[in-house]
């Protein structure tokens, strides 16, 4: 499907705010004409967050955007329980900085607890605003109207009504807000009318809206950010190094002479080719003649890399948590627990690379990019091109999954210096290699942790200390084109973030002490090694390592896991997921490993659990550990799950098995490899993630519903836990303490042998 | 170097100029303007771009254009509709499978075709009939169910 956007009249001819959006997707939004009748987005307007249609529907424009977890429908149920509408009837618009505000895109799980939190309040405001109009039209008191499905009824006289459609239908809200004076992910605003009491829900809380995307998505209909199409836009494809930090320093355009179109674009260390034909951008790619700078090889290879993270200098030093004497604690222990853990860089590892349009032409760009943070992008691309940011406008699109930031924003970038260089369209998509080998990662971490144990077995003291690259070689959004691939290659200053993170759980030890240290990154400039957020960022590393340990200090003090746990917990809800998780699995009281084999396998039972932001989790996993090949399967999953009130649990349900299984293939088998000169890992046998014949039997679930607790994340919690729950399964299976991830076959062979 | 080729997309027959060592991915993408298939790895590694070949599922991402011949090729778009879904979508969407969705060709005409040769597959039958096919969203358990789901529809 051809998109005929034309920047300026695409919007053309649009009146009233006839909205007809039924999923997310260049094809919906150019039909929602009511675009250009927007109102300039003020952060403290109603009409910034919510319209009515003539019908009486209503609109939610969100700046957030929903990675196809079903956010969406999480929206779309808060926002009809305020108004009292039919979730049916109302739509969400998401993630376009035309129509959108900044509310920070996807970010940290934040899309119910923040972005629905100022959704929840515009509505609540909205519906009050609505019946104040309502009560002025019926001459009926506030007090005596009752709203059914967007109809306001006198509660004495059925035939006194009126509907919102015809109160404010296609006209905007002119009503302030309470805006709190952030822009991002941590906007709220607030009206003159208090949410509903959840005592009162019909909708928030109760399964059963669908999602939207799903049918098209299942049905081939929908539009994902690669079947964008613009009138002339040309393929592009970019060419990487094969040592990582070169450059070119000559390009032989002729050796593309027999390509129909071909044409080489290089600016600094930015080089790529554009055909009009895809599949001839990827024959100039292959043949483009390229001389690259000499460049030293900058990687200490895969068996070099927790040396390099040992020895390495420390740019950023953190005290995180220092509660008590911990000092004291070691010097009075009659024993002293220490291990230490190590995690291996880790790739998103797209489905498919990241793929970018952008047609800069006349002083104007529009480009439709996967990226999470699409308001974001707009300011990152905007000072590149060296365009005011009213010029620039960005549409996000479905990608291929983004769980943080992934390679989105890269293309997005590549696609704008593309199209400004040539004057045409583009569209860009990497290969296979370039999604595994040239995406930002997951930081390799190495975590050290102590207990002191006095005479009476009791733990006085935990230093947790963590030694890493950053989290961040990349800010979590591509705000400023230093943080992107192209503007790193165009020699813009580096300005990188040196930061990683304690553990979050609330374990209560009479002295703790969490620390951490960055150590600078390999290749600081254009790395195929750059870190950058993704799920759960430094979560999984850290969370292994705590939980890990737990058991292994309940070991030392000849206690039971779970109880070992529930000893040092003072937090009530803590306490309650790790029960709940383990009534439910049958949980085998132990001291040690049972080493249970059944036939070919040996069987085992492990628990961890963590905190995050608000929510926790704790997870039981019942595994079998294959005696010859040494393969791990991750039978059952127990899930106890904590994240305040529930809106959608049918969906919160599935986003907890993505977790899951995501988190598994982390835990089990993924490990970004390199050579001296590159990443080697460049697709999927290189890089192996989870496979069907591998997948879990059961992930039974237990949401525990606080809906009295304003909601926090579920997008990233319940990736925390799982690697030290298999852990601590594998050694109650094996008697194999594995304090490196992943943890594949051949570990786990050795360990047995 | 183009040449005229003939293919057979969702019971229509079309009409290309294209390399003939041009995988067939990029005729249904560019050349006719199809949004599925969708490229993921070009290795014939993950099964986003997973098209039926007179009923056998093949990665499109490898196979050349010029060898597809007569048989008759089939995409997700093609198996089903809204009002008359495939029961593998249909399946799909009762148990609201995908997440981000891209990686859904791969799955549903790989479980099309598995259940037209064996309609009542066992766990380890399906489990190996999809073995190989990639989705990062971590979906599988609701993949299982679907094609479950679907085998007894």
């Amino acid at each position: 499907m051809n998109i005929a956007i034309n920047r300026r009249h695409l919007l053309a001819g649009a009146g009233a705010l006839v909205v007809s959006i039924t999923l997310p997707g260049v094809k919906a939004r150019a039909a929602a004409a009511g675009l250009d009748s927007r109102l300039p987005l003020k952060p403290e307007q109603l009409a910034t967050y919510i319209s009515v249609n003539q019908d009486g529907s209503a609109v939610g424009w969100i700046g957030k955007v929903d990675m196809g977890q079903g956010t969406e429908i999480g929206w779309v149920k808060m926002i009809a329980e305020e108004l009292d509408l039919d979730p049916a009837r109302v739509t969400i618009v998401q993630g376009h900085t035309d129509v959108t505000i900044n509310q920070g895109g996807a970010a940290g799980s934040t899309g119910i607890w923040k972005g629905g939190a100022a959704m929840r309040n515009a509505a609540a405001e909205a519906r009050r605003v609505l019946v104040e109009m309502a009560s002025e039209k019926l001459g009926v008191p506030v007090e005596q109207l009752a709203v059914n499905n967007g109809v306001i009824t006198d509660k004495n006289d059925a035939n006194k009504k009126v509907s919102y459609g015809e109160l404010i239908g296609g006209r905007h809200f002119d009503v302030q807000l309470e805006w709190n004076k952030v822009i991002g992910s941590d906007l709220n605003v607030k009206g003159k009318a208090k949410p509903k009491s959840p005592s009162e829900y019909k909708i928030v809380g109760k399964p059963g809206t669908r999602r939207r995307d799903v049918p098209p998505k299942v049905l081939g209909t929908i539009e994902y950010m690669v079947d964008v199409k613009v009138p002339g836009m040309l393929h592009g494809r970019m060419i990487r190094p094969a040592v990582a930090g070169a450059v070119p320093t000559a390009v032989d355009e002729a050796s593309l002479k027999d390509i129909p179109g071909a044409k080489v674009v290089w600016q600094k260390g930015f080089i790529g080719v554009v055909a009009p034909k895809e599949w001839d951008a990827i024959r100039a790619a292959e043949k483009l003649k390229v001389t690259w700078s000499d460049a030293k090889p900058p990687f200490p290879g895969n068996a070099g890399l927790y040396d390099y993270i040992r020895k390495a200098s420390i740019v950023k030093r953190d005290d995180d948590v220092n509660v008590g004497n911990i000092e004291a604690g070691f010097a009075n222990a009659a024993k002293v627990v220490e291990a230490t853990y190590e995690w291996p860089f880790q790739s998103h590892a797209p489905m498919a690379p990241a793929c970018g349009v952008a047609d800069v032409r006349d002083g104007e760009a529009t480009v439709w990019s996967g990226t999470q943070k699409p308001h974001y992008g707009q300011e990152g691309i905007a000072k590149m091109l060296d365009l005011p940011v009213e010029k620039v406008k960005v549409v996000s699109m479905s990608g291929p999954g983004s769980y943080g930031r992934n390679d989105g924003d890269d293309a997005a970038m590549d696609a704008a210096v593309l199209s400004k260089a040539v004057g045409k369209p583009v569209r860009v998509q990497g290969m296979r290699y370039e999604g595994h080998g040239w995406d930002p990662k997951a930081p390799a971490s190495i975590h050290v942790s102590r207990a002191a144990i006095d005479k009476d077995g009791k733990v006085t003291a935990w230093h947790f200390d963590t030694k890493a690259f950053s989290k961040r070689d990349f800010l979590n959004n591509a705000g400023v084109p230093e943080h992107t691939l192209a503007g790193q290659l165009m020699d813009l200053p580096l300005k990188p973030v040196h930061l990683f993170g304690p553990p979050d759980e609330s374990y209560n030890f009479a002295s703790m002490r969490k620390t951490g240290a960055t150590v600078p990154p390999l290749l600081d400039r254009a790395s195929p090694l750059r870190t950058a957020h993704m799920r759960d960022p430094g979560g999984p590393q850290t969370h292994f390592a705590v939980e890990s340990f737990m058991d292994e200090v309940a070991l030392a003090t000849n206690t039971d896991p779970v109880e070992f746990r529930l000893r040092y917990l003072k937090e009530p809800r803590d306490i309650a997921v790790i029960k709940a998780a383990a009534e439910k699995a049958g949980w085998k009281p132990r001291v040690g490993p049972r080493k249970e084999a059944k036939g070919d396998v040996f069987v085992g039972q492990g628990i961890a659990y963590a905190a995050r932001q608000g929510t926790r989790v704790a997870i039981v996993a019942d595994i079998e550990v294959n005696k010859a090949t040494g393969k791990v399967w991750a039978r059952r999953y127990t899930v106890a799950h904590d994240c305040g009130q529930i809106v959608a649990p049918d969906l919160l349900r599935q986003v907890i098995e993505g977790n899951i299984v995501q988190s598994t293939s982390r835990a089990l088998w993924e490990e970004v490899m390199f050579d001296q000169k590159n990443v080697t890992s460049v697709d999927w046998k290189t890089y192996p993630i989870l496979d069907m014949t591998e997948a879990p039997e059961a992930i039974d679930i237990i949401l525990i519903d606080h809906p009295e607790i304003a909601p926090t994340g579920a997008g990233e919690a319940a990736s925390r836990p799982t690697a030290g729950a298999l852990a601590n399964a594998i050694f109650d299976a094996t008697g194999i303490r594995l304090r490196r991830a992943p943890f594949t076959p051949d570990r786990l062979k050795a360990g047995m042998a | 170097m183009a040449k005229r080729i003939e293919l057979n997309v969702d019971g229509k027959t079309q009409t290309i100029d294209a390399d003939p060592e041009m995988p067939l991915l990029y005729a249904l993408r560019d050349d006719l303007g199809m949004s599925n298939p969708r490229f993921g790895c070009g290795l014939a590694q993950c099964g986003s771009c997973t098209v039926l070949l007179d009923g056998q599922p093949v990665r499109s991402c490898v196979t050349p254009v010029d060898s597809v011949g007569s048989s008759k090729i089939t995409t997700l778009n093609g198996i089903g509709t809204a009002e008359k879904p495939h029961k593998v979508q249909a399946a799909f969407i009762e148990e609201q499978v995908p997440q981000c969705g891209y990686c859904l060709n791969g799955w549903v005409m790989t479980s099309v075709a598995l259940l037209d040769k064996t309609p009542h597959p066992t766990d380890a039958q399906i489990r190996e009939a999809l073995s190989g096919i990639k989705c990062r969203c971590g979906t599988h358990v609701s993949i299982l169910r679907a094609v479950k789901r679907a085998a007894q529809a």
